[in-house]
């Protein structure tokens, strides 16, 4: 089959226009031996299918990163190569398509974001463009769909230019590059679009700042709005009205108790299921990842997509950098941290993202411990909300300041480098849709596939401990810890056992055990920062390896040792 | 510290919205071809559209780009300021 490549500076439309040549049906893989991604789909070219891969964006053919390692070694496997090149930015775009051409994959340029270049007062010869370079150009717009045909039409005309030349360095390609530049494009004068004056809004010190907190405040906002819409009039009416009558079939099959049906149904509550108390493989165990997170990842997953289509996530991550760096991070830190306020699990999943190990640890550790997740939030600003909205923010500016505190001790504690940001600011833009639904179709999918059986599996394996009285046995020696340093009655034992299973419904055994608020606060607080709930922990065990992650839960271990007994001395 | 003649300075140590033009990049091979990627590179125009609080990154505009560099890099980022420039090239 032939193998078309899409390759391209990042930021200049490349993921639309793959999603306008490519069907419905895309794969989103790994780059075998990396955590490099890649999305691949397929084209009908007359009678015949071809693959067409969207690779990672990259600036040059020299790598400098192990993405841009990837974009080389991809080149080799190609057959043909649709070089994106971003219409309003000629220059820096070309320095890429004369790399390409010394190469001897036969390439056609597709002159994207065509839409854009007349409001900008730009104008391109692309008749001459096309004589300068020796292949075949076409405007595209990528996001109305515009010249695709054209280019599709034109795909066999691809070829390695008669012209072609090797360049000795960076210095004479650039060269090259400004004389085309100079014979192809003229610029004209123009006014400041009011997506201009945004862009320099949410760059400026102060105004960035403003305009962040009202981004991550709308955010949240949309996030719960959606996440708890679907809970109600999705995802509790599947399972109650369609999954507990096979449940409770099953319990009657299974004659109502012994330890199959403690494994897989749980305790019936009531005579019935209830899926935050049953803790059954199929009821708790499926309605965790599914009924409670799944919602919550949905909502998460889209706002973040259409932020980082629209070019805001560069931008917050320069504003946040300077304290991240602090922390032993960088700036692009936040988007991990962000997705962990909805579920851990796919925050930590995408600490991927950041380059360096000690990165990824100090990440990984600070969500696990410092980020509670949308469904624990929801049960904490209920149960400790009753007492007063000055708890609520005891409780959260407690996790901020051992968040806080945690990196910069972590900073100097952790070897390894952390690399400073580098990145470049695309220009505001409107989201294509079509993009932010297959990307979040894509990333939902993911979750479902990486996440449902570790979840699944963890709940197995908890529930035959908790049958077997292994909790019990932890609870007995953890008991004066509690009495003793943080000042909770015995009986909480049991819910923050349970928050190793799941937080909001250890949340809600606190609030039937009459606590005074003070003691709240403190329960809600270890809760929320000891032992992260099973799938984080053991999506924290795969990302991170067996011995960071003890690293991580002795940091842990520490760390609300520490806060559980200064909030008993302070409060 | 980076010994500059008077008309030269990081482009850490520039004002928001001074323009000038880049002379050299004093760090490793590494980050010049980085930046050499984004297009900053010795001879190019480029001009500093704001610096973040506490050292944190400076956005720079060159051409229609615009790119973020951390504190450190800006730090060996030497431009050559236009309104010193003794004759236009």
């Amino acid at each position: 089959m032939m193998r078309i490549l899409l390759v391209g500076n990042p930021n200049v439309g490349k993921s639309a226009l793959f999603s306008r040549l490519t069907g419905t049906h895309i794969i989103a893989s790994n780059y075998p031996g990396t955590t490099v991604g890649f999305t691949k789909g397929y084209l009908k070219l007359g009678q015949e299918q071809a693959e067409v891969i969207d690779v990672p964006g990259s600036y040059t053919l020299e790598p400098s990163s192990r993405a841009e390692e990837v974009t080389v070694e991809m080149l080799r496997e190609g057959d043909v190569v649709i070089n994106v090149v971003d219409a309003t930015n000629l220059e820096r775009n070309l320095n890429l398509t004369l790399q390409l051409l010394e190469r001897q994959t036969p390439v056609i340029v597709a002159l994207n974001l065509w839409d854009d270049t007349r409001h900008r007062g730009i104008s391109i010869d692309v008749a001459k463009l096309e004589e300068l370079l020796g292949v075949p150009v076409v405007p595209t717009a990528g996001i109305t769909g515009q010249g695709i045909r054209e280019l599709v039409g034109r795909l066999p005309e691809a070829r390695v230019p008669r012209n072609a030349r090797i360049y000795a360095n960076s210095d004479e390609r650039w060269l090259k590059v400004g004389d085309i530049v100079s014979q192809v494009q003229s610029l004209s004068h123009r006014h400041h679009t009011w997506y201009e004056r945004l862009e320099d809004a949410s760059s400026h010190p102060v105004g960035g700042i403003i305009i962040a907190l009202l981004v991550l405040f709308a955010t949240f906002w949309f996030v719960r709005f959606v996440g708890e819409g679907i809970i109600g009039y999705i995802a509790e009416p599947i399972f109650e009205g369609l999954w507990t009558p096979v449940l409770m079939k099953l319990s009657l099959a299974l004659g109502g108790g012994g330890f199959l049906h403690n494994v897989l149904i749980g305790e019936l509550v009531g005579g019935g299921i209830d899926y935050s108390q049953s803790f059954g493989l199929l009821s708790t165990g499926l309605y965790i990842p599914l009924g409670a997170v799944l919602p919550y990842i949905i909502a998460f997953y889209l706002v973040l997509g259409i932020l980082e289509d629209v070019g805001y996530l560069p931008r917050l991550a320069v504003l946040m950098d300077a304290i991240m760096h602090r922390l032993g991070l960088h700036g692009y830190a936040i988007i991990p941290t962000i997705l962990g306020f909805g579920c851990n699990v796919p925050g930590i999943m995408a600490t991927r993202i950041l380059e360096s190990r000690k990165q990824r640890f100090i990440a990984s550790t600070l969500i696990s411990i410092g980020v509670p997740c949308a469904a624990l939030q929801a049960m904490i600003i209920g149960v400790v909300g009753k007492q007063g909205v000055a708890y609520v923010a005891m409780v959260y500016g407690s996790l901020f300041i051992s968040w806080v505190v945690i990196g910069l001790i972590l900073n100097r504690a952790v070897r390894g480098f952390n690399p400073e940001l580098l990145v470049e600011i695309p220009p505001y833009r409107l989201p294509p849709w079509r993009v932010v639904g297959q990307k979040l179709w894509l990333r939902v999918s993911g979750f479902i596939r990486e996440a449902l059986p570790i979840v699944l599996g963890t709940v197995l394996v908890v529930n035959i401990l908790y049958t077997l009285g292994v909790f019990r046995a932890i609870a007995d020696i953890a008991a004066p810890v509690l009495t003793g340093l943080w000042g909770l009655p015995k009986e909480t034992i049991a819910p923050l056992v349970i928050g190793f299973l799941r937080k909001d419904a250890a949340m809600g055994m606190l609030a039937s055990l009459g606590l005074t608020a003070r003691q709240l606060v403190i329960s809600s607080t270890v809760l929320a920062m000891f032992f992260p709930c099973v799938a984080t922990f053991v999506i924290l065990a795969r990302e991170l390896g067996v011995r960071d992650l003890f690293k991580a839960i002795g940091v842990m271990l520490v760390a609300v040792l520490i806060m559980g007994s200064l909030q008993n001395l302070i409060l | 510290m980076i010994m500059h003649q008077n008309n030269q300075l990081t482009l850490a140590e520039m004002k928001t919205g001074q323009t000038g033009t880049v002379v050299g990049v004093l760090g490793g091979h590494g980050l010049i071809r980085r930046l050499d990627g984004l297009g900053i590179r010795p001879g190019k125009k480029v001009t500093k559209l704001s610096s973040t609080l506490f050292h944190g990154p400076v956005i720079l505009r060159a051409d229609s780009t615009q790119v973020a560099v951390g504190f450190g890099m800006a730090r060996k980022i030497i431009v050559e300021l236009d309104k010193y420039l003794p004759r236009t090239p």
